[in-house]
């Protein structure tokens, strides 16, 4: 029984050609692709033509969020649950309530960040097909990697493998799924 | 490069020096007119400026210290900037001039009848005024001389000949730097208001004038790169980090800014909360209301925005922006020091006046004309860090 395909990898040298090969392979009309490297690339956003992230959106809701809880928290206490004259200080202390407030918009913010992001990128994964190529140990190492997945339409084993091989990488091989 | 760059530079200079001399006029027109105001429109125009130079030499000694390509990028700019020193020590000289109209410690009769000045006069007196201001320049003057002497053995022998002794010079140089502008703060501005006190005017003072450094480097550098020569010279990436790099230090000002207003405010104590009744009275709290949302709400949004940094045509506008503002502030800083009458009652306006913008623009085009002057005499090219 052979298994089914998750898509073909190919291994390249240096952190340029993963880029042309990813530039080549979206003009080729490839869409369901990743690269793997060990270093962050800037261009490899553009060469993938990765779509901006939804984060920013989340951590800005998550910061508001927090700024409305803190000044709403302080609100509450002194004029609601618990007014007290300090001082003389009208209940409203608006100025001495602005620490808080950042504090729980930093707060808010950053756990946003953390959950969101976790989420994003599907984590936690305990499996991924990728790591069933025996070279890709190196992808934290010192191998640039590019895989087209088998999802994608124009998807076809034979042509895939000759398009791949046209980009002269130092090795295509199967991915099992 | 430096010599094609040539006819842009003096093409700015002349404009430069155009302003300055209109506004010159115009400023001493206004001293005719109007003595008084003249001095305290001179003295904004005065501390803003040098946050300029000031801000220069506190920059390039942090460069030194921390690396970094934002500090590649606008190095030359920060040089030019810390030799504008002797411009403004002749830019003091109108102050010392004016020093019995600005500073109400300077009037025998008052000091007589007022026990704290009396305990203040070992500090706050004329001389000492004078001679402090004197020994300020002259270790800023000792700084700049050590640096420049740095950068030229580096110009000769490559950037690892001068680097261990410009950090020898840096290092205790930030120190120095940033205790005697605290000094020359308390002297300058704070003692407008000889009563009133706060540990940490002088590094709002200080942090004001590094933020207005760097939106004005950012626009020397967007102005630099714009020409033929410079074409692409610096990254985007580069604008990014000076665009970052300006919005930590414009948060770094609201921060320091909003500590020394919430310890007054929640102390509420006689002697110190004057301060803020007269900038929160009187028409000053639209300023004030105007300086939060103009000089940080607005800056702080756009500079959240990572295209708003990486292009630089856009992070230009947000840097001339950011340099009007510091004017603003200024204004709420300094001008409500003079807005009570001889029994300490507010006025019920703004004091605002048309030298207000005449005199910063007056030193404004005679600083660029000869920050220009001294951008020319060096190369352009940064150094590379290799």
């Amino acid at each position: 029984m052979t298994k089914p395909l998750y898509g073909l990898m190919a291994e390249f040298e240096t952190a340029d050609e993963l880029v042309h090969a990813c530039e080549a392979a979206h003009a080729e009309g490839y869409r369901k692709m990743d690269a793997y490297s060990p270093l962050p690339i800037e261009e490899l956003h553009h060469a993938l033509h990765i779509p901006d992230t939804p984060l920013p959106k989340f951590v800005l809701a998550g910061g508001l969020a927090g700024m409305v809880a803190g000044m709403g928290l302080l609100q509450w206490i002194s004029n609601i649950a618990y007014p007290y004259n300090v001082g003389g200080r009208p209940l409203n202390s608006w100025p001495s309530f602005i620490p808080i407030t950042f504090e729980l918009t930093v707060l808010f913010a950053g756990l946003t960040t953390l959950v969101t992001l976790v989420m994003l990128c599907g984590l936690p994964m305990p499996y991924h097909p990728v790591f069933n190529v025996p070279r890709f140990k190196s992808a934290s190492r010192d191998g640039f990697f590019f895989c087209i997945e088998a999802e994608d339409p124009r998807f076809d084993l034979q042509r895939t493998k000759e398009f791949l091989n046209s980009l002269r990488p130092s090795d295509v091989s199967e991915v099992e799924q | 490069m430096t010599e094609a760059m040539r006819p842009h530079l003096d093409r700015v200079q002349t404009r430069a020096l155009i302003v300055g001399i209109v506004g010159i006029a115009a400023t001493a027109a206004g001293l005719m007119m109007n003595q008084e105001q003249f001095f305290r429109s001179y003295l904004l125009a005065f501390v803003y400026w040098m946050g300029v130079t000031l801000g220069s030499l506190g920059l390039l000694m942090l460069h030194h210290m921390v690396g970094g390509g934002w500090g590649v990028a606008i190095r030359r700019g920060l040089e030019a900037g810390t030799r504008t020193l002797p411009l403004m020590f002749v830019f003091f000289i109108p102050i010392a001039f004016g020093m019995h109209s600005l500073y109400e410690w300077t009037h025998a009769d008052v000091v007589a009848k007022d026990t704290v000045l009396q305990h203040k006069s070992a500090f706050l007196n004329t001389n000492g005024f004078l001679i402090r201001a004197v020994v300020y320049f002259v270790v800023w003057g000792f700084l700049i001389m050590r640096l420049h002497k740095g950068s030229s053995i580096q110009e000769a022998k490559g950037y690892w000949g001068a680097r261990s002794f410009l950090q020898r010079v840096s290092a205790p140089g930030l120190i120095v730097h940033v205790l005697i502008a605290t000094l020359a703060s308390v002297d300058w501005i704070m003692s407008l208001e000889p009563h009133w006190f706060s540990t940490v005017y002088g590094i709002i003072f200080i942090v004001g004038g590094a933020l207005t450094t760097f939106a004005f480097m950012i626009i020397v550098v967007r102005f630099l790169t714009q020409q033929a020569p410079m074409e692409g010279m610096v990254s985007s990436q580069t604008f990014h980090d000076l665009g970052n790099l300006m919005f930590a230090f414009n948060m770094f000002w609201a921060y320091v800014s909003f500590s020394q207003l919430i310890i007054i405010w929640s102390a509420n104590l006689p002697e110190e909360i004057t301060y803020y009744a007269k900038r929160l009275n009187g028409g000053y709290e639209y300023v004030a209301l105007a300086v939060f949302l103009f000089h940080f709400a607005v800056p702080f949004l756009l500079l959240l925005l990572r295209k708003h940094k990486r292009q630089p045509q856009i992070l230009v506008k947000i840097a001339v922006w950011m340099m009007l503002m510091r004017l603003l502030d200024l204004f709420w800083v300094i001008t409500p020091a003079f807005g009570h009458d001889k029994d300490g009652v507010p006025m019920p306006h703004v004091n605002f006046h048309w030298l207000d913008i005449a005199a910063p623009i007056a030193l404004g085009g005679i600083w660029v004309w000869f920050f220009m002057m001294q951008l020319k005499k060096r190369s352009l090219e940064p150094l590379p860090v290799s």
